[in-house]
């Protein structure tokens, strides 16, 4: 297991200006980031937006064209072998030999990271253990589920213990209840390690984060803890239900109102500037007005309209 | 870390049904050759006993059997390095080898030894058959080693270009094609002529047979091992260049 004195805060990941071109397109594009321990980072982004590229980069699988990326304290260009030591490593398709079982799968994983027979074994029954495989060890990696297999992914990430956990879309074919539990082993090891973990399910985020990064075309978009994420939801509609309602031109003149929805029985949404408290002015107005409020809600965005908002604000940017 | 990759290059190459079939088609076939070869023999052997110098059972037996042999190892070669490294990037295997903490230098002379020790067993195999002569015969030590060292190098030689060519492609098939071609190519190159030019000596060096043809005759020359060792390291150098150019292209 780690060492006792565990320093939460520590750096373990830093990224400096990495960058990585195929042919034409720039899959990523000047990005800067760390991770500590402590963390679980969740990357988020539509499809080839530069996750897998980056994390691809992180694991050493292929080589930036710009940029440093030092893990551990060892930087991955100048000593590959002890910065990848550091590192787990799933990519998007769990690597596996069809033709071995899966405690030979493992085998041979702990052993090309360096752990002797004695260790191996012992690594084997803790992961083991933990991603929920022990009744499958003697069954092959090719004939097993798709849940399975990812679990295996999982488990021979873990194998050599490293400080450092890069797992590409880890939830991926897991039913539900899968899904939960490994949802729960990335939490609860995020807590002594620091995980990369990129995924389309913003639920999952909520549910494993505490840091969160978005990338659009090869760009950082946002990068904050998950908490900063969820301060944008700041309220910026009130959804009202009037008995008598004015026309609809009335309500678009009220101060600070942006935009004004008819969702059709005398409900309207109200969208405002940010930051402002519209609940006394419909009030004030109604009452003037002799609208009959029934019912104000303020509505919240929800982070997947923060993430459009996010992915697409900056196409037109760009 | 070599030797964990051999190692389960060698066992992969059992679970697969390929290599076993390879085996028993290679052995039944020379098995055949060699009851012909000994049937010729015991023909000859009357009017072989009036000769002064006369060629002996190495040199009628179990020379012509290492020639067969080393046809068999060009044929079978491609079809077991075909997977060695195509394989592994088509099903996105080789990312596990990548990110673990080995270098690409490992990663090929591991695969390299794992196809390597199978084919030394398939000419261990072959040497069996002259070697169950030696009940009822007086066999040549000398030329049988050198025969099952020129095969031994030629193995080694087969096996790198056969590694080199699966490093080039994600398609097995394509890999044992491409394989299978090369060798061929190296194995006529000096069909272009006989002659005393400079441009058919080197023709010559550069064939694969030829040099394998002095040690049949139990000649070890320094020249023709430099060969074999040359060709295998050249091949081998080529694969772990290309292995690290993959990280960078992707």
């Amino acid at each position: 297991m780690l060492a006792e004195n565990v320093m939460i805060g520590e750096i373990l990941v830093a990224v400096e200006r990495l960058s990585r071109r195929y042919g034409e397109t720039q899959a990523v594009d000047t990005v800067n980031f760390t991770l500590e321990r402590g963390q679980v980072l969740g990357f988020l982004g539509l499809n080839g937006a530069g996750k897998s590229t980056t994390m691809r980069m992180l694991a050493g699988v292929l080589a930036p064209d710009a940029g440093r990326i030092v893990v551990n304290g060892a930087d991955l260009l100048d000593q590959p072998r002890r910065a990848k030591q550091a590192v787990g490593y799933l990519p998007e398709q769990p690597p596996l030999y069809r033709e071995l079982t899966v405690d030979e799968q493992l085998h041979y994983s702990a052993r090309l990271h360096g752990l002797d027979r004695a260790a191996s074994r012992q690594a084997m029954a803790r992961v083991k253990e933990r991603c929920g495989l022990t009744n499958v060890g003697r069954r092959l990696t090719g004939n097993l589920s798709k849940g399975y297999r990812q679990r295996v992914g999982i488990a021979q990430a873990l194998l050599h213990d490293p400080p450092v956990l890069i797992l590409d879309e880890p939830t991926v074919g897991l039913d539900p209840v899968q899904a939960r539990e490994i949802r729960a082993l990335i939490r609860a090891l995020g807590q002594e390690r620091g995980v990369i973990l990129s995924t389309h399910l913003l639920p999952e985020v909520q549910a494993t984060c505490s840091h969160v990064q978005i990338m659009r075309a090869g760009r950082l978009v946002f990068a904050g803890a998950l908490a900063e994420l969820q301060q944008r939801r700041q309220s910026t509609c009130v959804r009202i239900r009037l008995n008598a309602p004015p026309p609809v031109a009335d309500l678009a003149r009220l101060p600070t109102i942006t935009r004004v929805e008819e969702l059709g029985g005398g409900q309207f949404r109200l969208h405002h500037v940010a930051d402002v408290a519209l609940a006394p002015i419909v009030l004030d107005q109604a009452r003037a007005g002799g609208w009959e409020l029934w019912e104000l809600t303020p509505e919240q965005a929800s982070l997947e309209q923060i993430f459009v908002e996010l992915t697409l604000e900056q196409e037109t940017v760009a | 870390m070599i030797g964990v990759i051999a190692a389960r290059e060698w066992r992969g190459l059992f679970l697969s049904p390929l290599a076993w079939t390879l085996l028993a088609v290679t052995q039944a076939l020379l098995a055949w050759i060699f009851i012909i070869l000994i049937n010729d023999f015991q023909n000859l052997q009357g009017r072989l006993a009036g000769l002064e110098h006369a060629p002996g059972v190495t040199d009628l037996v179990v020379a012509p059997l290492f020639r067969v042999a080393a046809w068999a190892l060009l044929l079978l070669t491609p079809l077991l390095t075909m997977r060695l490294l195509s394989e592994e990037r088509r099903t996105g295997t080789l990312d596990l080898l990548l990110s673990a903490p080995v270098s690409a230098t490992q990663i090929v002379l591991g695969k390299y030894l794992g196809v390597l020790i199978f084919l030394l067993g398939v000419v261990a195999l072959t040497a069996l058959m002259p070697l169950a002569l030696m009940t009822g015969a007086a066999l040549d030590g000398g030329k049988l080693l050198a025969g099952l060292l020129g095969l031994s190098l030629l193995a080694a030689s087969f096996a790198a270009a056969g590694l080199y060519l699966s490093s080039l492609t994600a398609q097995p098939l394509i890999a044992a094609t491409a394989t299978f071609g090369l060798l061929l190519a190296f194995w006529i190159v000096d069909a272009v002529g006989a002659g005393q030019g400079i441009a058919s000596q080197f023709f010559g060096y550069l064939s694969l047979p030829r040099h394998h043809d002095a040690l049949l005759l139990g000649l070890v020359r320094s020249e023709d091992v430099a060969y074999y060792l040359l060709f295998s390291a050249a091949f081998l150098g080529l694969t772990i260049r290309r292995l690290d150019n993959l990280r960078l292209r992707g």
